[in-house]
């Protein structure tokens, strides 16, 4: 008996095994598979907790977004803020580069555009006026990324917690400001600036709102996307991103590429924050930004950092939000209904790249192996 | 050993699971009720859908949107969800009349919201929160054929649509008569040698230093020193609107500072639940409070905003004018005093709250009496306020005539920001 368990190594029932390869349509078939399943797995909670026809709560979840001209430009434009944030946090996640305060230098971006709308209408000509604002918009994004990159390259100090703290103080400086810039007097809202001479605002295409924003991420997208791929600096991203040491051995400027990196970062969040305010709600608040920051991470991880993929993903995670607000108006539903469902679906998105990385095998029986 | 282990381990997690169960079955009892209401609901839509295709021409297609901040987690927005949900019962409104967005910041947002409720057949669009009034303007010169009605918002006589509307309700009104229950049970200390009269100090918790709270302060002290000349009051600010822990504290700062009465212009319990601690009477605002504090909670007073609703809906349903600026209170229910607790107030103090509601009714008796109060020492003649919001905050408009401050007069938001005398500011 004692022999042979020596003779023989244990193996446990369950082994997680690397998978290396898997063709693209297996794994695209494992995570299509996955959304059929979520959806089943809602539409059980849904008629459980609700009563209602599940069929009916997913038509009103596309209807949220698709229903008509307006809800489908909204969607269109919900996506673009979000992927604007996701391209930015993109280079520095590829680079291994923990940078969770895309929400903080978004929003000091949208408070850079707004103090410009604010004390530069009517001072300088036109062109210029915006040039100020735009350059100040991504300057303001860029310093708040640039002061954690540079402790970071300098110092070692763990960027995960030095950009989160910022995003604080951003949310601080806001509700500063806003005492300075209330309008009435000590009602703790700036609201819309410039509301008569639209100073500031950025100009519209073709009389339609939404479109400026979509086209400036668009074409984000597709720089980002050749910049990360085709260009030596995303090269040495990536390999910064896989082993520093490498890229040391192989004389690449770490530090120098952290810095960089990170002011591109920066200036992303900079343009977002210029689109949110002086594109959009021309108006700051702490909530200006409300969380994409943070979802921006979900989404460039889920993409595995392709800009182009990241345009489904974001789009699925918008989707599901605004489907999730049209569910709980539609059906009189709390928020928190919605908010469950949302969570059930990511899950299992999230749940299957587990199952496409990692291959699970089961302990054979003993007669087999012999 | 490992199988011993083992099996205990799943053991404790079937016995977890069943437990976990059985708290849902619990939950499940409760929203099964949920389920009836729910499928009733569906049942009315069934219903008036069918009525709707019956009589396509007399059809009632009205339907009203509401945009909300947050949710009925928030006190201040539930006071509008019921008074929504009152009106629709009493109007006689169908599920499919009535749209309820909740959680809508003061962004952009707020203006898809409101467009997106256009889209959907809204004749009428109500925003509940001050800094929704921009986006509500934008979507008002959008769609001239809504109405927009906008509520504690200050630039609807200055911007002059043809259909955006603000409103507010006299709630100083009711501020000054739950301030005579404080008075009253102050009084009752100072007879029954708990405290002397010049002890009788106020403690209040304020949000912000704007008009709205000042107003509601002053109007609340000016009721107390009504029936009780030697009360005198301080003030702290917890700037912010809702903060559990911030109102709590200053609660206690207050209580510690010698204030033996309380109240509040902020939209949480925490101070109803630091004076129920230390056992200080605490007058609140927006809701009956008995429940966080049955041994201290005095009473309160509350904006229903059902009356104005029902107003709303019936002006547009009949093609009638609606009131740029709509302030109505105690004659019309719009301002209710609630939740007056015989256990804590002093004895005949509902009788006096009867006799000085009406005088206000009858128009006898004004909150902001210039002969009641004085500032830096003097009577007021004359305050211009800035009832006009512009960027300067120019005041523009003589509010003191005939003896009194008139408040909610020129616009329906409140305008009353001074400081007057016995009231410090900490």
């Amino acid at each position: 008996m004692n022999d042979n368990v020596k003779n023989q190594v244990h193996e446990p029932l369950i082994r997680v095994r690397k998978r290396y390869t898997m063709r693209w349509y297996k794994s695209w078939a494992v995570r299509v598979a996955a959304v059929i399943l979520a959806l089943l797995i809602c539409a059980l909670v849904i008629v459980l907790l609700t009563g209602y026809n599940p069929i009916d709560v997913y038509k009103a979840m596309i209807e949220g977004n698709f229903g008509n001209a307006r809800k489908m430009w909204n969607t269109f434009q919900e996506l673009a803020f979000l992927l604007c944030i996701s391209l930015a946090v993109t280079p520095a996640f590829k680079m291994r580069f923990w940078n969770i305060g895309a929400e903080g230098q978004t929003l000091i971006g949208g408070l850079a555009s707004a103090a410009c709308m604010i004390y530069l209408a009517d001072k300088l000509p036109l062109p210029v006026y915006y040039l100020v604002i735009i350059a100040a918009s991504i300057l303001a994004g860029m310093i708040w990324s640039l002061i954690p990159a540079f402790f970071k390259a300098k110092f070692n100090t763990n960027e995960t917690l030095f950009t989160l703290m910022m995003n604080y103080v951003a949310m601080q400086l806001v509700s500063f400001c806003i005492v300075y810039w209330e309008n009435p007097k000590d009602s703790n809202t700036v609201g819309v600036i410039n509301r008569k001479t639209h100073a500031g605002w950025l100009p519209t295409i073709a009389d339609n709102k939404y479109l400026l924003n979509i086209l400036i991420v668009a074409a984000l997208t597709v720089a980002m996307f050749v910049y990360l791929k085709y260009s030596k600096h995303g090269y040495e991203i990536s390999v910064v991103g896989e082993s520093e040491n490498t890229a040391k051995y192989i004389g690449i400027n770490v530090k120098k590429v952290i810095i960089r990196t990170m002011a591109l970062s920066g200036a992303l969040c900079g343009i977002a924050g210029l689109l949110l305010v002086a594109g959009t709600d021309h108006t700051i608040n702490t909530t200006t930004v409300g969380g994409m920051g943070f979802t921006a991470i979900m989404v460039s991880w889920l993409a595995k950092f392709n800009p182009i993929v990241m345009t489904l993903t974001s789009f699925i995670l918008v989707f599901l939000d605004r489907g999730a607000s049209e569910i709980a108006t539609r059906f009189k539903l709390n928020e928190s209904m919605s908010d469950m469902l949302t969570g059930i679906i990511l899950f299992f998105i999230i749940g299957c790249e587990f199952f496409i990385n990692y291959k699970i095998n089961v302990r054979k029986s003993r007669k087999e192996e012999k | 050993m490992k199988k011993v282990l083992s099996i205990i381990l799943v053991l404790a997690l079937v016995l977890s699971a069943t437990l976990i169960f059985a708290g849902c079955e619990n939950t499940k009892t409760e929203s099964e009720t949920n389920v009836e209401t729910d499928v009733k609901g569906g049942d009315d839509k069934g219903g008036e859908e069918n009525n709707g295709e019956e009589n396509t021409e007399a059809a009632d297609d009205f339907k009203i949107g509401f945009i909300f901040l947050h949710d009925e987690n928030s006190t201040y927005d539930k006071n509008f969800m019921d008074a929504a949900t009152a009106a629709k019962e009493a109007l006689g409104l169908s599920d499919d009349q009535v749209i309820f967005k909740a959680n809508i910041p003061e962004t952009a947002e707020c203006y898809e919201a409101a467009a997106d409720l256009v889209d959907a057949g809204c004749d009428i669009v109500f925003a509940d929160s001050f800094g929704h009034e921009d986006f509500m303007i934008q979507a008002a010169e959008e769609f001239p054929d809504v109405v927009f009605a906008h509520a504690t918002g200050t630039k609807a006589h200055t911007e002059d649509l043809p259909n955006f509307y603000n409103a507010f309700a006299s709630i100083y009104e009711g501020r000054f008569l739950v301030g005579v229950a404080a008075g009253l049970k102050l009084n009752e200390m100072i007879e029954n040698g708990v405290i002397t009269a010049d002890q009788a100090k106020i403690g209040y918790v304020g949000a912000y230093p704007y008009a709205e709270v000042k107003s509601g302060y002053t109007s609340f002290f000016l009721g107390a020193r009504y029936v009780c000349p030697s009360a005198t009051m301080e003030v702290k600010f917890t700037n912010s609107w809702f903060d559990i822990a911030a109102e709590k504290e200053t609660a206690n700062a207050l209580i510690a500072d010698g204030c033996v009465l309380m109240s509040q212009h902020a939209d949480s319990e925490g101070a109803p639940k630091a004076c129920e601690e230390a056992g200080v009477p605490d007058v609140s605002y927006n809701l009956d409070t008995r429940e966080w504090g049955p041994n201290t909670a005095l009473i309160s007073s509350k904006i229903n905003w059902q009356p104005y609703f029902e107003h709303l809906v019936n002006c547009v349903k009949e093609g009638k004018e609606i009131e740029q600026d709509y302030c109505y209170g105690l004659a019309e229910g719009s301002v209710e005093i609630l939740g007056l607790n015989d256990d804590v107030a002093a004895a005949g103090t509902a009788e006096k709250l009867e006799e000085v509601k009406a005088q206000f009714i009858a128009g006898t008796l004004h909150v902001f009496d210039t002969d009641t109060f004085t500032v830096g020492g003097e009577k007021l003649e004359e305050y211009m306020a800035d009832v006009d919001s512009d960027e300067a905050f120019t005041p523009d408009t003589q509010v003191i005539s005939d003896g009194y401050f008139h408040e909610s007069e020129f616009r329906s938001a409140p305008y009353f920001d001074i400081d007057i005398d016995g009231i410090t500011i900490k």
